[in-house]
């Protein structure tokens, strides 16, 4: 088992008061999985990939754990949590296109980078990787502003993953990106996984067809909680939760994505996450809320590897 | 590059252009006759030889000339690199009066606005990051680059100077002493130096490190410091990536400010009679001496725009994104 997160709550101090915005969230990730994240914007994908890496100033964990590889990751705690960065968990972040300071060229700015966590640079071993995403050799003598965006992002992905991390974290790399191009971040981020640069990955989207062609396990998030995590072909084909069969039913056919169909098309909005209203948390939406979903549905295993929060799945 | 740097020499050099014809006019047209005030000083009372004597210099100065005959042969003159005789010190060559007051003007502005920028920039990153001296620096950073150069000026000499009577107020060496080669004469020299010096220091010291607090917190919160911070890399690296980009539009800052600062120089030596080029153009204006005016105005214009053109390059050399820009437009 590569990674297992178990009941991790993470809030975010505001002058309001907490944001829970992951709340009881429990999974797992083996070896060599892909794990799609999807759910609508604001339910905690990112926190749930900022947790797992790096908290910011106004982020609180109030409970759980996380383990990689079996070692308990000291997510709160910035200086242990440094050991484990880059090395054993890493991060293609939303903003790669920015990542890299633009005033080093990308050689410089790579061996600086890994001098600074005691690695040293193989020269051959990062132009073949460079190769691998369709980049050559000739970019390390560039400087980033020399780069297209999607280069930049290229690079990024092979900096990310020069230390063959156990875990890798890609929120919403495609999203900023056209469709061709979305594909072939997806193969390359594949290909990363299968060379067994990376161990195993989440990838967050808001794509769900996207997220079938390259995940083998999809967890759909709601409001700060998991709401359903299978394996891809069965969250696409036989989903249980009903906030999962809209997702679905809001995509004109599955395996297509039409340009700009976000995960937006179901009536309402998630509750705020300040102060959640008891019970599931879909209910003011769901087609199917009755009297016990005034109680928090536990998560509960209905087939193997299918996990859902709902009373009526 | 070449096309940026020929664009740059064209814009220099049309300002420079502009410069000397409005330098030639103002004092054209400014009220007073330095021939008239001339002729008065030598107190002559025969019309006869006030008449020579007017003849005399009408000629000398080529005022009898049409206009454009005059701003022709003003340029001949100054490619020749002759500024014609002042008025006032009459007949020191203007060129002569400026080499004198140069150096003191010079020994003013080029270590204050070196040191502030310096001093400046990395009290700027330091405060960035500790917070007690971040709530100091900020509040008197403020207050200094909003002191007007005059004002500070005043205050010191009345501080330092005249209260604690530590440094005198005025003049460029004590009127005892004749320039010399001895260490006592450059104590004195030093001594009246440090006053201006450190009321120019100060005011733009305040503005440096503001730009530079400011522009290293905006650094730390780019994404690519979020994205080492996310690698694990220590806040060392970070630190110094950030203060090297922050660095860069202080370079051009440099530039923007060079004008003020050599402005406030002028005034700051009025306030402090210290013979450089700001007393020099008192001096002018007060005996109607416009070959004098003209001439030191031209060469604080030149001065400047060198200045400039040397920061262009600096600017161009140390920062990778200027020369990317410039060869996308060459493509
Ligand atoms: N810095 C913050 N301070 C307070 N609340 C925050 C902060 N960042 C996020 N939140 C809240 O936490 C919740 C989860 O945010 P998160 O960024 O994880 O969502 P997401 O699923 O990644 O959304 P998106 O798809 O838009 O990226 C949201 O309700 C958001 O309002
Ligand atoms: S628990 Fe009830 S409200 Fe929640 S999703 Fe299931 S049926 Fe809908
Ligand atoms: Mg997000």
């Amino acid at each position: 088992m590569s990674l297992q997160v178990s009941d991790l709550r993470v809030h975010y101090r505001t002058l309001k008061g907490d944001v829970r915005a992951l709340d009881g969230v429990s999974f797992d990730l083996a070896d060599g999985e892909i794990l799609g994240l999807v759910g609508e914007s604001g339910c905690g994908k990112s926190t749930l990939g900022k947790a797992l890496i790096r908290m910011d100033g106004r982020m609180r964990r109030t409970g759980g754990t996380v383990a990689l590889d079996g070692e308990e990751l000291p997510i709160d705690d910035d200086r242990r949590m440094n050991d484990f960065r880059f090395r054993r968990v890493s991060l293609i972040p939303q903003y790669a296109m920015s990542a890299l300071n633009p005033t080093r060229k990308i050689r410089r700015l790579v061996a600086e980078l890994l001098r600074s966590r005691g690695a040293a640079v193989d020269p051959a071993e990062l132009e073949s990787r460079m190769a691998h995403v369709g980049l050559p050799p000739a970019v390390l003598d560039r400087y980033p502003i020399e780069l297209s965006g999607g280069m930049r992002q290229r690079m990024v992905m092979v900096i990310s993953t020069l230390l063959d991390p156990s875990l890798l974290i890609a929120d919403e790399v495609t999203s900023a990106l056209d469709v061709s191009t979305q594909k072939a971040v997806a193969r390359a981020l594949l290909g990363f996984r299968d060379s067994g640069y990376v161990k195993s990955m989440i990838f967050i989207t808001h794509d769900l067809a996207l997220t079938h062609h390259i995940a083998d396990t999809i967890m759909v998030m709601y409001a700060g909680r998991l709401a359903e995590k299978a394996p891809a072909d069965v969250i696409v084909k036989a989903p249980r939760h009903p906030y999962t069969r809209l997702l679905l039913d809001s995509l004109p056919e599955v395996g297509v994505r039409y340009a700009d169909r976000r995960l937006d098309g179901i009536a309402g909005s998630p509750p705020s996450l300040l102060d959640p209203p008891a019970g599931c948390r879909f209910r003011d939406r769901c087609p199917l809320a009755g009297e016990e979903c005034g109680e928090d549905p536990p998560v509960t295993e209905l087939a193997p590897d299918h996990h859902v929060a709902c009373w009526k799945a | 590059m070449r096309r940026y740097f020929r664009r740059k020499l064209l814009v220099y050099g049309l300002t420079f252009f502009v410069a000397v014809t409005v330098n030639w006019m103002i004092p054209r047209f400014m009220p007073g006759d330095p021939v008239a005030s001339m002729v008065a000083r030598a107190n002559m009372t025969q019309p006869q030889a006030v008449a020579a004597m007017r003849a005399y210099y009408n000629d000398l100065f080529g005022f009898d000339q049409p206009l454009w005959q005059q701003y022709l042969s003003f340029w001949g003159a100054l490619l020749r690199g002759d500024f014609g005789l002042s008025i006032w010190l009459f007949p020191t060559p203007v060129g002569t009066v400026i080499a004198d007051a140069v150096p003191y003007t010079l020994a003013l502005v080029v270590p204050s606005v070196l040191l502030s920028w310096v001093v400046g920039n990395w009290f700027g990153a330091y405060a960035a990051r500790r917070r007690v001296l971040d709530n100091t620096v900020l509040p008197i950073g403020y207050i200094l680059t909003a002191t007007p150069y005059m004002w500070l000026a005043v205050l010191l000499a009345w501080g330092l100077g005249v209260v604690a009577g530590l440094f005198p107020v005025a003049g460029g060496y004590s009127f005892s002493m004749q320039p010399t080669w001895s260490w006592a004469f450059l104590l004195d020299l030093l001594h009246h130096w440090a006053l201006p010096f450190l009321s120019l220091f100060l005011v733009a010291l305040g503005g440096w490190a503001i730009g530079m607090r400011n522009m290293i917190i905006y650094e730390l919160e780019s994404d690519y410091a979020n994205y080492l911070s996310a690698l694990g890399a220590p806040s060392r690296l970070i630190r110094r990536y950030a203060f090297r980009n922050a660095v860069l539009p202080q370079i051009t800052g440099l530039a923007l400010q060079l004008g003020v600062i050599v402005a406030g120089a002028l005034v700051t030596e009025i306030v402090f009679a210290y013979p450089g080029l700001g007393s020099l153009i008192l001096k002018a204006i007060q005996n109607s001496d416009f070959f004098l005016l003209q001439g030191t105005f031209l060469f604080i214009v030149l001065g400047v725009l060198i200045a400039n053109f040397i920061i262009d390059i600096v600017y161009v050399v140390v920062d990778p994104r200027t020369r990317a820009g410039m060869a996308g437009a060459d493509a």
